[in-house]
C-alpha cells in the first residue's frame, strides 16, 4: 500500500516537474509548481516527517507559490510568449547535460543507500525538531533570523521606486 | 516500506528536473521556480535520510533551508521587478547591463 502510494505521488511529482520546464506560459508553471510541492509534502508524511510536510505546505504551497503568481500577474507578463529561441542546440545540449548529471547523481546516492537501516517509527519529531534548533542549531537558527531580516531590507530597497534628486 | 533509494533516484530525477529547467529556459521567472524544485529535491534527500538513519537533524536542516529558501525568492521576485521596469522583459538574455 505504501509503495502504491508512493509511485503515485513521484508520478505526480515527476510529471508536475516536466510541466514546469515545459510550459510556455509561467502561470501555468507556477501552478505545476504548486502540484509539485504538495506531492513532496505527501512524500514527507510517508517518511514520517509530518511537521515539514505541514510547513511545505504552508511555506511553499502558501507563500512562495503565491508570491510567484502574484509577481507574474503583477508584471503582466502571463500571456508574453517565448520568442523560439534562436540557438536550438541549447534545448538539445540541456538535456544531454541534465542526463549526465541525473546519471552522477544516482551513481553518488545509491551506494550510500543500502547502509541505511530501517528502524520503528516515531511520533514525537516536533518535540524533538525544537529541541535541536534550541540546543545543537542554537545558532544557525538565530543566523536565519539574521537572513529574514536583510531579505526584508533587500526586497524592499530593491523593489521601490528611484528616488529623484 | 520503501526502500530509501527509491526516494533517493526520485529527489535525483526532480534536481535534474530542476537543472535542465535554469539552462533551456529563459524567463528569468521559471528559472526561479526551477531552482525552487532543486531545493525542494535537496530537501527530499535531507528528509529520507532523516527517516532512515533515525536522526531529527536532517529536519532542522529543511527548516533552515525553507527559510532561505523564503529569503531567495523575496529578493530575487524584488530583482526580476525592478528589471521589468528596465527593459519590459523577463528574457535573461536582456540582462546585460553589467557587460560595459
Amino acid at each position: 500500500m505504501e509503495m502504491v502510494i508512493f509511485f503515485i505521488l513521484a508520478a505526480i511529482a515527476v510529471a508536475a516537474g516536466v510541466g514546469v520546464i515545459a510550459q510556455r506560459s509561467a502561470v501555468r508553471s507556477a501552478l505545476f509548481l504548486l502540484v509539485n510541492f504538495c506531492c513532496l509534502a505527501g512524500l514527507y508524511i510517508l517518511l514520517n516527517a509530518q511537521f515539514v510536510a505541514m510547513v511545505q505546505v504552508i511555506v511553499y504551497a502558501g507563500a512562495i507559490v503565491v508570491l510567484f503568481l502574484f509577481v507574474v500577474m503583477l508584471l503582466g507578463m502571463e500571456r508574453a510568449e517565448e520568442t523560439p529561441d534562436p540557438r536550438r542546440y541549447q534545448w538539445i545540449a540541456g538535456s544531454l547535460l541534465g542526463l549526465l548529471l541525473l546519471a552522477g547523481l544516482i551513481w553518488a546516492l545509491i551506494p550510500t543507500a543500502a547502509e541505511t537501516v530501517q528502524t520503528v517509527t516515531r511520533s514525537d519529531d516536533v518535540r524533538q525538531i525544537g529541541a535541536a534548533l534550541l540546543t545543537d542549531f542554537a545558532i544557525p537558527f538565530e543566523l536565519t533570523s539574521v537572513v529574514l531580516l536583510v531579505a526584508i531590507i533587500g526586497t524592499v530597497v530593491l523593489a521601490k521606486k528611484k528616488l529623484e534628486g | 516500506m520503501v526502500p530509501a533509494s527509491y526516494y533517493l533516484i526520485l529527489s535525483a530525477i526532480l534536481f535534474t528536473l530542476g537543472a535542465v529547467g535554469v539552462l533551456i529556459r529563459r524567463n528569468a521567472l521559471v528559472m526561479f521556480m526551477s531552482v525552487e524544485m532543486m531545493l525542494n529535491a535537496v530537501n527530499l534527500t535531507l528528509i529520507t535520510y532523516s527517516r532512515f538513519l533515525e536522526n531529527v537533524d536532517g529536519q532542522v536542516f529543511v527548516l533552515l533551508v525553507m527559510a532561505v529558501a523564503a529569503a531567495e525568492v523575496a529578493v530575487g521576485l524584488a530583482i526580476v521587478i525592478s528589471f521589468v521596469r528596465h527593459k519590459d522583459t523577463t528574457d535573461v538574455d536582456e540582462m546585460n547591463l553589467l557587460k560595459g
